[in-house]
């Protein structure tokens, strides 16, 4: 299963090109960040990163991290479609203005960004073995 | 938006995602890999560099800051990289990888933003 460097290569600028389209569709889908309250929440960065973060927790499940299938859809796909510099960035932007939402919209992301990775885990382990994955 | 800035946007997360991985297999090849310095690294200098272009560079926001960068950093990997390390019995390094990332994250965010705004002038 394990492929050489620029076969995974490639694999992971394929399924990072679709997730980020996907991403990208998504923020086009929501409304964008603005005035104040819940509606300055970059609600698409969130939505991304916790349901990226649930399906990598399903990948893992299923799939050794050495397959060229989990680098494609994982560090590809996944990997795309969740953002990190949006998350930080985003933020920090929200703090400026509302620095306690800010810092829910921080921490929740993070709580429900590793509980949704924990369910997906959960969800998708294989009932007849006991093998954990690791990513 | 046009299509084609859509489609430029979306290979440039597709080549950031690239450039991620190398990052990882160097990073990893550098200081091994009991901790996931790599995605670290990574997601500190994304997040950096998002702040430069967003203080200095607001016409490349998109496709440079939501595509790029965006397909650059990950965010799935570090929640994953979070379990693993807790399971392993790391918590420590569980709870730097998912706190400290982030307040290190929002701290390159803040730096990345002041020097774009001091390079637009």
């Amino acid at each position: 299963m394990t492929s050489p460097i620029p076969l995974r290569l490639a694999l992971v600028v394929a399924g990072g090109a679709i997730g980020t389209a996907a991403r990208l569709g998504l923020g086009l889908a929501l409304p964008a960040p603005q005035g104040s309250g819940l509606a300055a929440v970059p609600w698409a960065t969130f939505l991304a990163n916790v349901l990226g973060a649930f399906l990598i927790g399903v990948l893992a499940a299923r799939l050794p991290s050495s397959s060229g299938v989990r680098v494609f859809l994982g560090t590809g796909v996944l990997g795309g479609f969740t953002t990190y510099s949006a998350f930080a960035v985003g933020s920090m932007t929200l703090w400026q203005a509302q620095p306690w939402l800010a810092a829910a919209y921080a921490v929740a992301s993070v709580v429900l960004g590793i509980g949704a990775a924990a369910l997906g885990l959960g969800l998708a382990r294989p009932r007849t073995s006991h093998t954990q994955a690791h990513g | 938006m046009s299509p084609l800035v859509f489609l430029f946007a979306a290979l440039a997360g597709g080549l950031g995602a690239g450039l991620r991985y190398l990052v990882d297999l160097g990073v990893a090849r550098l200081v091994g890999t009991r901790y996931p310095w790599g995605v670290l690294v990574i997601n500190l200098t994304g997040s950096f560099v998002l702040g430069v272009v967003t203080g200095g560079f607001p016409d490349a926001a998109f496709i440079v800051g939501a595509g790029l960068l965006g397909g650059y950093t990950t965010f799935s990997t570090a929640m994953l990289d979070t379990i693993a390390l807790w399971r392993d019995g790391s918590a420590r390094a569980a709870a730097f990888n998912a706190v400290g990332m982030l307040v290190l994250g929002i701290v390159a965010a803040i730096a990345g933003l002041a020097l774009g705004i001091a390079l637009r002038g």
